[in-house]
């Protein structure tokens, strides 16, 4: 670097470095935008000029100050200036030039790496929301009649919990995990497509403050499933909501695209199909599921919209349409979206496995099978959330069957886990007990799926809180905890920084002991006859109810004990980490830390997959292998 | 740097708090409960409820929405927005509706007969009935856990001199529904209306009538 | 140790523990899964359910047990850290888990397909019902609206009440449709479950065996008092039913005059869309 000071010139004022496609000119563009869709929405509903007036049902406006607002967001942080520079007849450019230090993480950056951050920091603070409205029902149900909140506000509550962890978890893992990793670990240098990567995080944020500001507009009463015709009979609010799915699923479709595009052809020269790391392909099982499933969901919220605002009936019986239509559409993606929720789990911890066991993955065909059959089979299975609503009684066997076929290739890989562990040199580090517990926690979740997958059974628990055990179970209990796992896994490698090894054990054994507590009674209150969404329920289960809440809120608490974590290490003390703390085999870990922005020097050749660990069978007593290696 | 860093975190943290914060606040609003006045003592305990339901609610009592139809309760001589009414357990309750709302039509005519009520009846502008013709029914007035069931009256199209904006005083065109019905044990009792107002969504059923506080409420019975 | 000892250990672990444990859970859960038993339908559910439970128990103690003992047994010795033996697969065990799954998973499929079209198992089949029991029904229309339960008796000249009584040891067939929105019929101690759905006649046919109480609640998401749907109804003697269904008639005579007819669905004003 030049020493003559003279030649270093002075850097611009403030005001002036805050000027260009960033942050805050996105923030800017995207009120001005919204304030211009409302006016323009009111023009064409021919409705009065002031935005104070006619607020009560003026969905044509909100919708069009939403999307625009989106648009302006998008402009303001420079997405539409590569298209528009080629459309000038520019040459085409991979990477937008890009800032240095902690400000690229505040706009578009066409890093993998820095993309995977954003989403960690982004997914995490929409969590922290979502869990807040969790926290906010469970004081609601203290008390079997409603005593805090207000009936209607109560369903917002719970809608905004749902919706925003759906939509946020979808990328839970692959959005931090896969956007940072899987160019590494296929020895690529980027991602396909960087600049639909960034478009992706970029659009679940606008999407999650556009949930936030519901309450703005009076909420919503659905709950995360949308149902027509409550669907088109909501307030206003319930365009905030169409809006967040429809911009959750262009980002899902988008990510999933990048993904396969990635996975499919950016594999360093050596690296096939079979020696793939399993991470990779659940990324890949996922990916097709999300590139598939999405744009039903796109689909069915646009004909929702159109139901809410020029008087379509495609959902409205009378009309001519039909409520059990939204019903089918709906589930069509939402069975596919809660497989891309459980994927990514199963993808996390076989590759954590042999790491933590020193033996390579067991029966990585097998893992393969299994992810690959849930992919397909998850198509065949979404009419078992409609068991009980009247459809063609004869499918219903046909459901069940399938349903129950799907437990198969899951089986598969808990017969991994278990093949994994056998006769391993186990070390429990913090990741390897969520893995432990993600064993644990979803075999309960897999197993309550069998009862709901069994028709009769269905037809008492369909509707309760044995649906919202299962489903946390596998979803908080899988998924969470396989986040968690990654979390302390790779954030290592992602920052040089250690995590207090004290603060992670405790935050383990609370999240794990007061998950169980307060999820386990949930199975018992619905077998007693709690139905979901109730704001006011049978007396009976008022001491059942309270220790639910209580632990809950000690959940809460042990999320904070991560968080404390979190700040302490990577802001506070920042002790530095090795560079392969764990003796990974895996390509990312043997880059450098932190990571080059071009990822590997030069491209690497592989020869194997990544699970080389073990002294071969029969050979006891082999010398360990030095550090690192 | 690590200041800087430090300083986004406390922001997103602040700002994250105060999302909760404002959706706490926002959950927990609701009107302000109104107390029936009562009289008597024991079994012989007696409260009077006057209420009266409104085509628009006007905007000094819902700034939100005024175009939204609404019950309102008089409460120390005054109209206010509250639908939560606190009543005496095991008492009767003479409520008096002051209704000055168009007919809309009931979904399901079973609602146009009275139910619940002391003698099963309700006096509509003096004259007792049992029942009223669906198709003129402009609002209901239901505790379905006390199984009271009031069909009120609607005003006709073509009376004169019909009220805008709430509140509405007695000398624009309604009709003056009463009936006597006795509360149960302590506990927070709903109450709704049935007929489906706020259309512009196919059912009805929209805006004051899944919003609390227009056209649904709670008894608190003590 | 060689390989054998473990796989013997463990083995012989899970077969005690599920010798012991399975009895224990089908006798002491089974019977309360769900409580009520208040129906033929709601019987057949306990009996499915117990049936599930024992299959699911040996399941659930394999992985636990296994995870139990991998932990405690195949960890990292104290002294030089070592690796794990380079296995990668054994093509009899992953053989023998796909077989023993497979049967099993079919089976349950099969079981619970004889368990449904048994006696329709309390769920709702639909306009057309593929399940239908023998013999006299007796025919009560469930309609939902925002946001109560009201009930039509066609044979009893259509009159509508606002609770449900049903006769004992009396086939039932109810004819579950909705007003306006998403509901769903669920009359707990019966077994019944039926989604109630604009436009549709949604037929379940349930047989109390108990003259009861019973609780019927919401169970689809209808609006803001979705959770306050409830009721309670109630299973009494034929001649009990025979004067309080006449009873009814003469109470809601005044209402049956402006019911439209009976019909299993229906589309009622006002349905007004735009402002």
């Amino acid at each position: 670097m030049s020493t003559s000071a003279a030649a270093i010139p002075a850097p611009a004022p403030l005001w002036r470095r805050l000027i260009g496609f960033n942050l805050l000119t996105a923030v800017a563009l995207g009120v001005g935008g919204y304030y211009l869709g409302w006016v323009l929405g009111h023009q064409v509903t021919g409705a009065s000029y002031y935005y104070q007036a006619d607020v009560d049902e003026n969905d044509v406006a909100l919708l069009l100050a939403y999307v625009l607002g989106v648009i302006g967001f998008l402009i303001g942080l420079g997405f539409l200036n590569y298209p528009v520079a080629r459309a000038l007849g520019r040459p085409p450019s991979l990477r937008e030039k890009e800032g240095h230090g902690w400000t690229r993480y505040l706009g578009l950056c066409t890093d993998h790496k820095v993309v995977g951050i954003q989403y960690l920091l982004g997914i995490g603070f929409f969590l922290f929301i979502a869990a807040l409205n969790a926290m906010l029902i469970r004081v609601e149900l203290l008390n079997p009649t409603p005593t805090a909140f207000g009936p209607n506000q109560y369903l917002s509550l719970v809608g905004m919990h749902g919706t925003m962890m759906m939509g946020m978890m979808t990328s839970g893992i692959l959005g931090p995990f896969a956007n940072y990793f899987v160019p590494l670990m296929i020895g690529a240098r980027r991602m396909a497509f960087p600049r639909i990567e960034a478009l992706t995080f970029w659009l679940l944020m606008a999407a999650g403050f556009i949930l936030t500001s519901t309450v703005f507009f009076g909420g919503f009463p659905t709950g995360w499933t949308g149902y027509e015709p409550l669907n088109d009979q909501a307030v206003m609010g319930m365009d905030s909501y169409i809006i967040f799915f429809a911009l959750v699923g262009v980002s899902m479709a988008l990510l999933g695209l990048n993904m396969i595009a990635t996975i499919v052809t950016m594999r360093a020269p050596g690296l096939t199909w079979s020696r793939l790391p399993i991470f990779v392909w659940s990324v890949f099982a996922t990916s097709v599921l999300m590139v598939l499933a999405a744009p039903t969901l796109i689909a069915t919220l646009l004909m929702a919209a159109l139901d809410r605002t020029i008087s379509t009936s495609f959902f409205i019986t009378g009309g001519g349409g039909s409520s059990y239509l939204f019903e089918n559409l709906f589930w069509f993606f939402g069975h596919p979206e809660v497989y891309v929720l459980a994927l990514p789990g199963f993808g996390i911890v076989l590759e954590l496995l042999p790491v933590f066991t020193r033996k390579p993955l067991w029966g990585y065909r097998l893992a393969v099978a299994g992810m690959l059959g849930v992919t397909l089979l998850s198509f065949f299975v979404w009419q078992h959330h409609l068991f009980v609503s009247g459809i063609n009684a004869d499918l219903r066997p046909f459901y069940m069957l399938s349903t129950e076929i799907i437990s198969i290739p899951t089986g598969f890989i808990f017969l991994c886990v278990m093949g994994t562990l056998w006769r391993g040199r186990a070390t429990y580090t913090v990741p390897m007990l969520f893995c432990i517990a993600w064993t644990f926690n979803f075999l309960i979740g897999g197993l309550s799926g069998v009862f709901l997958s069994d028709t009769p059974s269905d037809t008492d628990t369909h509707g309760t809180f044995f649906v919202m055990a299962h489903f946390h179970y596998t979803i908080v209990g899988g998924l969470v905890f396989a986040f968690f796992a990654a979390i302390y896994y790779w954030v290592p490698k992602m920052t040089g920084l250690r995590f207090n090894e004290r603060l992670a054990k405790v935050h383990f054994w609370t999240m794990f002991i007061f998950f169980n507590t307060t999820f386990m009674p949930l199975f018992v209150l619905g077998m007693k006859g709690m139905p979901r969404r109730v704001v006011s329920y049978a007396t009976n289960l008022v001491p059942l109810n309270r220790w639910v809440s209580i632990n809950a809120f000690l959940l809460g608490l042990s999320m904070l004990v991560f968080v404390t974590n979190a700040v302490y290490s990577l802001v506070l003390v920042r002790r530095r980490a090795e560079q392969n703390p764990w003796r990974s085999k895996s390509l990312e870990w043997q880059t450098a830390t932190p990571v080059p922005v071009n990822n590997f020097e030069k491209v690497p050749v592989i020869d194997s997959d990544p699970y080389d660990y073990g002294a071969p069978v029969g050979a006891h007593g082999v010398e360990p292998l030095p550090a690192g290696g | 740097m690590g200041k800087r860093l430090l300083g986004v975190v406390v922001v997103t943290a602040v700002f994250g708090v105060l999302i909760g914060l404002y959706v706490s606040v926002w959950a927990t609003q609701l009107p302000g409960a109104v107390t029936a006045p009562t009289s008597g003592a024991g079994t012989t305990r007696t409260a009077n409820l006057t209420l009266e339901t409104v085509a628009a609610v006007g905007p000094q009592l819902s700034p939100q929405h005024p175009d939204w139809v609404s019950y309102l309760v008089r409460d120390h001589g005054r109209w206010v927005r509250s639908t939560i009414f606190k009543l005496p357990a095991h008492a009767l309750v003479h409520v008096t509706i002051y209704q000055f709302d168009g007919d809309s039509g009931l979904r399901n005519p079973f609602l146009s007969e009275v139910g619940g009520t002391v003698g099963g009846t309700m006096a509509i502008d003096g004259k007792s009935v049992r029942s009223i013709d669906p198709d003129t029914a402009s609002h209901t007035f239901v505790v379905p856990q006390l199984g009271v069931f009031v069909p009120l009256q609607g005003v006709d199209d073509n009376a004169k001199n019909q009220c805008g904006y709430a509140p509405c005083p007695l000398s624009q065109a309604h009709h003056t529904i009463t009936f006597t019905f006795r509360t149960r044990g302590k506990g927070r009792y709903r109450w709704q209306c049935f007929v489906p107002c706020a259309a512009g969504t196919y059912f009805g059923f929209g805006g004051p009538m899944q919003t609390f506080g227009y056209m649904d409420g709670f008894l608190d019975v003590a | 140790m060689t390989e054998t000892n473990h796989f013997r250990r463990l083995m012989l672990l899970w077969l005690i523990a599920s010798a012991i444990a399975t009895p224990l859970v089908v006798v002491l859960l089974g019977p309360i899964l769900p409580p009520g038993n208040g129906s033929v339908q709601a019987s057949g559910h306990v009996t499915d359910n117990t049936v599930l439970l024992g299959m699911a128990t040996p399941v659930f103690l394999l992985v636990v047990l296994y995870l139990i003992y991998a932990v405690l047994n195949f960890r990292q010795q104290s002294g030089a850290v070592l690796e794990g033996p380079a296995v990668r697969g054994d093509s009899r065990v992953q053989t023998a888990w796909i077989v023993i799954t497979s049967i099993a998973v079919l089976s349950l499929a099969a079981y619970g397909t004889a368990e449904l079209v048994g006696n329709g198992a309390g769920s709702g089949q639909g306009p057309n019902p593929a399940s239908v029991p023998a013999g006299k029904k007796l025919q009560v229309q469930v309609i939902g609206q925002e946001w109560a339960f009201t009930y039509r008796y066609p044979s009893y000249g259509g009159v509508e009440t606002p609770h449900l009584v049903l006769p004992v040891d009396t086939t039932v067939e109810l004819h579950v449709t909705s007003l306006d929105v998403i509901h769903s019929f669920w009359a707990f101690q019966l077994g019944v479950k039926a989604d109630a759905n604009p436009g549709v006649d949604n037929v379940v046919f349930v047989k109390p065996t108990k003259q009861e109480a019973f609780s019927v609640r919401c169970a689809e998401l209808c609006g803001i008092w979705h959770g306050y749907m409830f009721d309670t109804g109630h299973v009494v003697s034929a001649p009990a039913f025979k004067s309080w269904i006449a009873q009814q008639r003469s109470v809601f005579s005044p209402a049956t005059h402006y019911l439209p007819p009976y019909s299993t669905t229906y589309n009622p004003e006002p349905t007004v869309r735009g402002s």
